[in-house]
């Protein structure tokens, strides 16, 4: 039997797409290639699998892998929680597919949800608008801070400075380079806080903003937020909220009731979307009335009891194609829609419920606290990096290791929401099997999964980066 | 742990070292440093024929645990770079103040050496 895909034609140029069965005999002419000859060849080795073969390979790699729907996944930061498959399910309607160029009046429905996901989100952050475009959060930061740096602009208020505090996330240095300012490194205070005098210092009139997470990534709230964006919005800079820990907030505080003009959200972190894995991801971005007018073209507004794309007064211009990342917006809908309130605070209370219970069933000492969403642990003397590769052993994901620096040997620990009690005491049994093991047991960890303890060093002074490089050694 | 401080050598705050012959200055990072960043994989260096500034990065040193930038000790004209690290970055690990060292400058003010740490105030900072 034979499957080939099916014919078309263009009745305009006359052009059709082949049938496979002739394109795998087309000769490709390579006499007139630019590239140089040990560069070209005649034919492709392609694998040619038996559909059963073929699944086996991609089961086996699933089983070599541990995911979120192996066990749990208290991967700190990263928030890891479980994406409930109705969102899934949702986002794969076809009726949810519509092409991206097809003009505003025959879409009102699509608009409609976009629509409403700007208002729940601005609901949400406390914020007076919402563009749902950026691809990604760290997209969504570099939306965010370009708004900051077109309003500063655009009031002829050149500066120069964004400040950022010593424990946060990276992509937040990244993102204040990648936009041109200088990073400015706030150290934290003694209590693992932004300390109020060492901020008082570090602003003047070249800072553009502060880019804060609060809940911070120690998992303590920031108390002296107030004063904070006192101190900020004195200097004349704009107040950044990062998203990533809004998950500790649902339903219960809102960034802009704390000060913060501008703010992404990790739609896979605070909601429920995959995290990426390459993508595609969402971070839309929400900001203050005074800011709403900088959004990304284009914004979807209503008009006369419909709704319609418009390019915002001074629009930071496009930061993605049309709608952003549809399907994983409409997952976000769908979660927000799901919970309601009542189901949003109720996981805000979870995630605070469960970093507090486990972070009181571990050995290891655990310095700060009470916390919202996470905690950081010390897993000193043991080295954090042999633990967590040990932990493997013991069935679960390991916390994030060695960050933030300000906690020796840090095991990062987020147990996220979703984990009932029985995976939380699973996850403390880990720690404490792990805790009371010995260095050399630890520094051949894991033993018992798929695949060995990758070699950090080797692997990064002689990279193999194709497949082909295996092939050589062999 | 003891960190080797050579006696003849000169030192930044941010444990880079230079060593001073005639006009000729070699520069590299310290044992203390080579410890602190682990296992050395990459190491990116200016080329021959550039100048340097006194305070100012000269270069990149990436370990599996952090990438640090390089400061140069003293202003001048970069004279030779050790290749070998390009290859063998663990150079670096295994003998900081030796076949580890990153790049030779002709001085531009040999007076900006009295602005160095000596081996000793150099040795405090890191006890």
């Amino acid at each position: 039997m034979k499957y080939d895909q099916a014919r078309w034609t263009d009745d305009d140029d006359e052009r059709y797409e082949p049938l496979l069965s002739e394109k795998a005999n087309r000769e490709v002419a390579v006499e007139d290639s630019p590239l140089p000859d040990d560069l070209t060849r005649d034919s492709l080795e392609l694998p040619d699998p038996a559909e059963p073969e073929l699944a086996r390979h991609y089961t086996r790699l699933s089983q070599m892998n541990y995911g979120v729907e192996s066990g749990p996944f208290p991967l700190g930061s990263c928030t890891m929680k479980y994406n409930p498959s109705f969102t899934e399910d949702i986002s794969r309607r076809a009726d949810a597919a519509v092409h991206p160029d097809r003009p505003d009046s025959t879409v009102q429905g699509t608009l409609a949800l976009c629509h409403r996901l700007q208002d729940y989100l601005g609901r949400i952050g406390g914020m007076d608008a919402v563009t749902l475009q950026p691809p990604a959060g760290a997209a969504g930061e570099f939306t965010g801070i370009q708004i900051a740096k077109a309003y500063h602009q655009h009031n002829d208020d050149e500066r120069s400075e964004v400040v950022i505090p010593d424990s946060a996330h990276g992509t937040n240095f990244a993102t204040a380079a990648m936009a041109g300012y200088d990073v400015v490194e706030l150290p934290s205070g003694e209590d693992g806080r932004v300390d109020i005098e060492a901020l008082e210092a570090a602003v003047s009139e070249e800072t553009a903003a502060l880019m804060l997470t609060n809940p911070n990534t120690l998992g303590l709230f920031e108390r002296d937020i107030e004063a904070i964006a006192d101190v900020v919005h004195d200097a004349g800079g704009l107040l950044y909220y990062d998203g990533a820990n809004l998950n500790a907030l649902l339903g219960r505080a809102r960034p802009g009731d704390m000060g913060f003009d501008v703010m992404h959200y990790n739609v896979h972190k605070t909601f429920a979307t995959p995290h990426g894995g390459g993508g595609p991801g969402a971070g839309p971005v929400g900001v203050t009335e005074d800011l709403a007018g900088f959004l990304p073209d284009p914004h979807v507004r209503s008009k006369d009891g419909g709704f319609e794309y418009y390019t915002p007064d001074h629009s930071v211009g496009k930061v993605h194609g049309y709608y952003g990342n549809w399907p994983v917006l409409l997952k976000t809908f769908a979660y927000v829609t799901r919970l309601g309130d009542a189901g949003l605070i109720d996981a805000s209370a979870k995630a605070v419920l469960n970093a507090n219970y486990l972070a009181e069933q571990i050995p290891y000492e655990v310095p700060f606290g009470p916390f919202h969403h996470e905690f950081v642990a010390s897993a000193s003397p043991q080295d954090a990096a042999d633990a967590a590769k040990r932990m493997l052993d013991h069935g679960v994901h390991p916390p994030t290791t060695k960050w933030p620096e300000i906690v020796d040997e840090a095991l990062m620990t987020e147990p996220t929401e979703g984990e009932s009690k029985r995976s939380l005491d699973q996850l403390a049994a880990a720690f404490e099997a792990v805790h009371g093991e010995d260095d050399e047991t630890l520094a051949s960890a894991p033993e018992r999964t798929a695949a060995g303890r990758i070699d950090q060093v080797e692997a990064a002074r002689t990279p193999r980066l194709s497949w082909q490089a295996l092939d050589s050694e062999t | 742990m003891s960190f080797d401080v050579p006696d003849d050598l000169r030192y930044l705050e941010s444990h880079e070292w230079v060593r001073v012959d005639d006009a000729t200055a070699r520069v590299g990072i310290t044992d203390f440093a080579q410890d602190e960043l682990g296992d050395v994989v990459f190491v990116e260096l200016p080329d021959d024929g550039e100048e340097l500034t006194a305070g100012e990065e000269f270069g990149v040193v990436e370990s599996i645990k952090a990438v640090s930038d390089v400061y140069a000790p003293v202003s001048g004209t970069v004279t030779a770079v050790n290749d070998a690290l390009f290859d063998e970055p663990e150079l670096v690990n295994e003998d900081p103040f030796g076949e580890g060292w990153m790049l030779e400058v002709e001085l531009a003010d040999a007076g900006e050496l009295d602005d160095l740490l000596s081996p000793e105030e150099y040795g405090d900072q890191i006890a």
